[in-house]
């Protein structure tokens, strides 16, 4: 395959210098095409990269009802319809006792969801991915940050790698290098 | 004092104390170095590690005695244990509330402190997770260890069947087998999605194209991108939001497994929060437990700090009044209702044949934790090491007591019975203590037993305030 230009990496010490360089370029070029790369969750990262909301909370929610709906189903059809048993003329519906079960499916189901729907989002489990050829990137689950500009913001445009390299350093990164795929 | 200084750069006010100096590469390092490290903890030989590879060998004795006591149990069946009528529940119901109790400060401490944003969580967090997944595991076993016929526990699953039959969904077993596999499922999910960032450092730091090749398939990839973290958190906080319901519904449940029967000593409605007060007692106990000899042996003093122990031992103290409250409501209750049967259960509790165990287990989780009044002696390591592993002992004996002394005196005194715990009785409930050993013995090999990521965030975000 032809190697491809992934982008070009800029590597930052503090995450305060990182989240600088994000707003600095993110005001500079609205449309560029950025990527971060941060050892922890570092607070205020996403608003500066100005992610869209993740949508795990709306899938966690939407299973966490269908779980407690279908749990409670199950338990319903199980006592009413499909086997029903009459115990002193007690009503075979009866729904009290059917809370317990229904309760812990919609949390099992919504866990599920919650875990499942992060990975699939993130395209994980992913064990190649072309970042990891960028210089000393061991260290970003260590304590550096990475940032990294993709080429292809801007249709047809040139992707001038030096100048890219340049306002990197200059916006304070340490280091800073090129990354093919 | 460097002490009030770090209280005073914290995030929340009081929060992170780790010892001063620490950088986020420094707490990296230090916590993988406890797995990766060459000429680290692990490899420098008997002479250094005798007490480790000693634990290391007795307790999986331990497990090889549980698995050969299981086969064992499975072939002669529960006459193993020394129940009969009208005690049909003896040390394995005992033994699984116990160990579920014990599981639940773990996902406490995760869940519900990560709610509360209480940032000391985080030293102790991790491996709180994986004593509750390993203590809850254990739990699990027991209800199936006293099945007449083990074989045929998933009959408790509702699957499609040839006979067309359903589990009795008015039942609170099967509401059990819904609780605690879900709590375990969600245990585990919780804590794996905690480690996946580790996991990656990990990856990251070893050396050995096998530990690369293990850590990074377990790591799914992992690689920091700002995206990711921001689903990442998202999600682990869902997680801790889905997960706090979920420890107390799981030792209700427990406890209605009791409270629905209408047994003098079962019956009774303060059993759901007086079980869930219990289950974090002994919970919290036990993660003093661990964390005290952990500290010690591995160095850990700057991270798992004295006002860790503190603030456990507030806990425990906060939840020994509360079972206290739950032991004086039950005494209450039974006067005040005038109910025959349970006046005698209760007199009975106090001078019966099990009642030296009622004192026991009164001096265990009422008296003794009254100690932890004072400052002094909560932060006397050796001191709270004694008092939790009585807590841990007082715990058990108070399960014990719900379920075989209710049980040995009900309605109709011409069925009386006692019951004597016999030799295999013993041997599962040492063995499956061996088991749990053995398994954090192995966790804390294998795998970062202090969360690296929340630390780095921790150091960083604490660091700043100085700056600022």
């Amino acid at each position: 395959m032809k190697p491809m230009l992934y982008g070009v990496v800029g590597r930052f010490e503090t995450p305060q210098a990182l989240l600088a360089a994000i707003r600095t370029l993110r005001e500079q070029e609205p449309g560029l095409r950025l990527e971060a790369y941060a050892p922890y969750a570092v607070e205020g990262l996403a608003e500066a990269l100005r992610l869209p909301p993740t949508r795990v909370p709306l899938i966690t929610l939407l299973a966490g009802i269908a779980g407690a709906l279908g749990g409670f189903f199950m338990q319903w059809y199980a006592a009413v319809v499909s086997f029903p048993v009459n115990i002193g003329g007690r009503p075979l519906d009866s729904w009290p006792m059917f809370i317990p079960v229904a309760f812990e499916m919609a949390i099992l189901c919504a866990a599920l969801a919650a875990v499942f729907g992060m990975l699939f989002a993130n395209g994980l489990p992913r064990l190649y991915h072309p970042i990891f050829n960028a210089p000393c990137f061991d260290l970003a689950t260590r304590d550096r940050y990475f940032l990294c500009v993709r080429p292809g913001s801007v249709k047809g445009a040139d992707f001038d790698v030096a100048r890219r390299l340049r306002q990197l350093s200059r916006l304070g990164a340490s280091d800073s290098g090129e990354v093919w795929s | 004092m460097a002490e009030n200084d770090m209280d005073t750069t914290a995030v929340s006010a009081g929060t992170p104390v780790l010892g001063p100096g620490w950088t986020a590469g420094g707490v990296t390092d230090k916590i993988s170095h406890i797995v990766l490290g060459r000429g680290g903890p692990w490899t420098r030989g008997w002479k250094a590690h005798w007490r480790w590879r000693g634990a290391l060998l007795i307790s999986f004795s331990g497990v090889l005695v549980l698995l050969s006591a299981s086969a064992w149990l499975f072939m002669r069946g529960v006459g193993l244990f020394g129940v009969n009528m009208p005690v049909a529940w003896g040390f394995a119901l005992g033994n699984f509330v116990w160990w579920i109790g014990i599981g639940h400060a773990g996902t406490f401490i995760s869940a519900i402190l990560l709610l509360l944003r209480q940032r000391w969580r985080t030293s102790i967090n991790r491996y709180a997770e994986a004593m509750t997944l390993f203590a809850a595991g254990i739990a699990g076993l027991f209800p199936i260890f006293h099945l007449g016929r083990p074989w045929f526990a998933y009959w408790l699953l509702p699957y499609p069947n040839r006979m067309e039959l359903w589990p009795q969904w008015r039942s609170p077993l099967v509401w059990d087998i819904f609780a605690i596999s879900t709590y375990l499922l969600v245990s585990l999910l919780f804590w794996y999605v905690g480690l996946i960032p580790d996991l990656a450092s990990l990856r990251d730091k070893a050396r050995s194209r096998g530990k690369q090749l293990a850590y990074g398939l377990l790591a799914l990839g992992w690689r920091g991108d700002a995206r990711h973290w921001q689903r990442y958190e998202s999600a682990y906080l869902l997680l801790a939001g889905l997960a706090t319901p979920l420890v107390v519904s799981v030792h209700t449940v427990v406890s209605l497994d009791f409270a629905i029967g209408n047994t003098p000593g079962y019956h009774s409605t303060i059993f759901p929060p007086y079980f869930v007060a219990g289950a974090l007692f002994s919970g919290f106990a036990m993660v003093v437990t661990l964390a005290i000899p952990l500290r010690h042996y591995l160095n850990l003093r700057d991270f798992i700090t004295m006002r860790h122990l503190d603030l456990a031992a507030r806990v425990m103290l906060a939840c020994s009044l509360f079972v206290a409250y739950g032991y004086a409501s039950e005494i209450f209750t039974a006067y005040y209702s005038g109910d025959a049967y349970e006046i005698h259960m209760t007199q009975d509790r106090f001078t019966g044949v099990y009642a030296p165990v009622y004192w026991a287990y009164i001096c265990c989780n009422v008296l003794a934790p009254q100690i932890l009044w004072s400052r002094r002696m909560r932060r006397n390591v050796p001191a709270l090491l004694i008092i939790s592993l009585v807590i841990n002992a007082g715990m058990w004996m108070e399960r014990f007591l719900i379920v075989v002394q209710s049980l040995h005196q009900d309605f109709l005194p011409s069925s009386w019975g006692v019951f004597v715990p016999s030799f295999w009785d013993w041997v599962f409930l040492l063995s499956s203590i061996a088991l749990f050993v053995w398994l954090f013995l192995m966790f804390v090999r294998y795998l970062p037993l202090i969360s690296m990521a929340e630390m780095r965030g921790l150091v960083q975000e604490t660091s700043g305030e100085d700056v600022r």
